[in-house]
């Protein structure tokens, strides 16, 4: 089957014949490469995008049912290729450790930002829950997010 | 979806169910199958919102559901504790109509329920007299993104009349009967009553050593668990 929906602001369609997961779409015939694969099963995160207003994995969104919705993927929170107070913030402190978890981090902290502007550092832990993919870094990228004020997109 | 993803089914059909609108609803007591843990942890009576809130991460959260919970039927599952507690109702639909099944009927085993395939989950239905006092809490190795080791859920009604319900220690959720029976009757229970109690939810468990835990240690926290629940109940 062939399905429509937004990516990125855009309309988009892909073919789907398999019960494939958005992330295998996003990343093998849409070619955005930013959402990583890291486990398949929800437990990284590190496929983090926004589904219709919600932070979801990619990996575990069947592809088939996001006709008609839309979908924000990393490439996705710059605006014109300025980088978001996220980023920003992330890349002014190194918050990175071998950076393979760190596009699904700027998308649930995005998200974090979006609905809570000003989050505790409970808070920001608490939304990233879902991101720590246990290696280690964190403490680098929970400060670069505490340093955020005012609007993120 | 995992096991999609894992290569380990291969469905040739595929019914989607995410922009089924009706499955969303919530009318007070009557909980729609596709409720994300999300809306249960902001919304949810007490000790449901509590376990809602355990529950894999935000990301999890958002997609997941009381009725994919029911659905995969793991004995560990977070929100069945409550389910069972409280005597909850699994709503079924299927072309030849709708009917409700006791969350006792509904689990068979592990990963196994009652659902003919031609059934659907639609809701959760809840009893309308809720106990006044409910309490979840959980065991895991870690804050987030872990599967309970023990879960349970006590609720206790102003009348004294307490229930037990337990995810991790047997094939399917349980009620702890005789513990529950033991402390309705007793108005302001002491500590060697609080002790007894723990004592009788502990044996009640049939728990499994497997790679997250050990039998013993289930059974013990079991117990641990549902003392300290009842505690927060009767404060």
């Amino acid at each position: 089957m062939i399905i429509a929906f937004t990516l990125n602001g855009k309309p988009v369609t892909a073919r789907v014949l398999t019960p494939v997961s958005l992330l295998d779409v996003l990343r093998d015939q849409l070619e955005l490469s930013g959402s990583k694969n890291a486990c398949d099963q929800g437990e990284c995160g590190s496929c983090s995008i926004v589904l219709d207003g919600a932070v979801v994995c990619s990996c575990l969104v069947m592809a088939a049912d996001v006709e008609g919705s839309e979908v924000t993927t990393v490439e996705g929170v710059a605006s014109g290729g300025v980088l978001n107070a996220v980023q920003e913030a992330m890349h002014a402190a190194g918050a990175v450790q071998c950076g393979f978890c760190t596009p699904g981090i700027v998308v649930a902290a995005t998200d974090l930002f979006e609905t809570n502007p000003t989050p505790s550092r409970t808070e920001i832990k608490e939304a990233l829950a879902g991101n720590i993919c246990r290696c280690t870094g964190y403490g680098a990228i929970v400060r670069a997010l505490e340093e955020i004020t005012g609007e993120v997109s | 979806m995992v096991e999609t993803n894992f290569g380990h089914v291969r469905p040739e059909h595929i019914v989607g169910l995410r922009r089924v609108a009706e499955l969303e609803e919530w009318e007070g007591r009557r909980i729609g199958a596709a409720v994300t843990w999300r809306r249960l942890e902001v919304d949810g009576p007490r000790a449901l919102a509590q376990a809602a809130r355990t529950v894999g991460s935000p990301q999890i959260r958002n997609a997941g559901t009381i009725g994919g919970n029911l659905a995969t039927a793991s004995p560990a599952g977070d929100g069945h504790p409550f389910l069972a507690a409280v005597d909850a109702s699994v709503e079924l639909v299927s072309p030849s109509g709708t009917r409700a099944v006791l969350w006792s009927e509904f689990f068979t085993g592990v990963k196994q329920t009652s659902m003919a395939n031609d059934e659907l989950i639609s809701a959760v239905l809840l009893p309308e007299d809720l106990p006044e006092r409910h309490e979840f809490a959980k065991v895991g190795v870690r804050n987030a993104m872990v599967i309970s080791t023990v879960c349970a859920v006590v609720t206790r009604r102003d009348d004294g009349r307490t229930t037990v319900g337990l995810g991790s220690v047997a094939p399917t959720p349980i009620r702890a009967r005789q513990a529950e029976e033991m402390i309705s009757s007793i108005d302001r229970p002491s500590e060697t009553d609080l002790n007894e109690f723990a004592r009788l939810v502990s044996a009640e468990t049939t728990p499994i050593s497997d790679h997250r835990s050990t039998e013993a240690y289930r059974r013990h926290a079991a117990g641990v668990l549902c003392r300290r629940l009842l505690v927060r109940c009767l404060r």
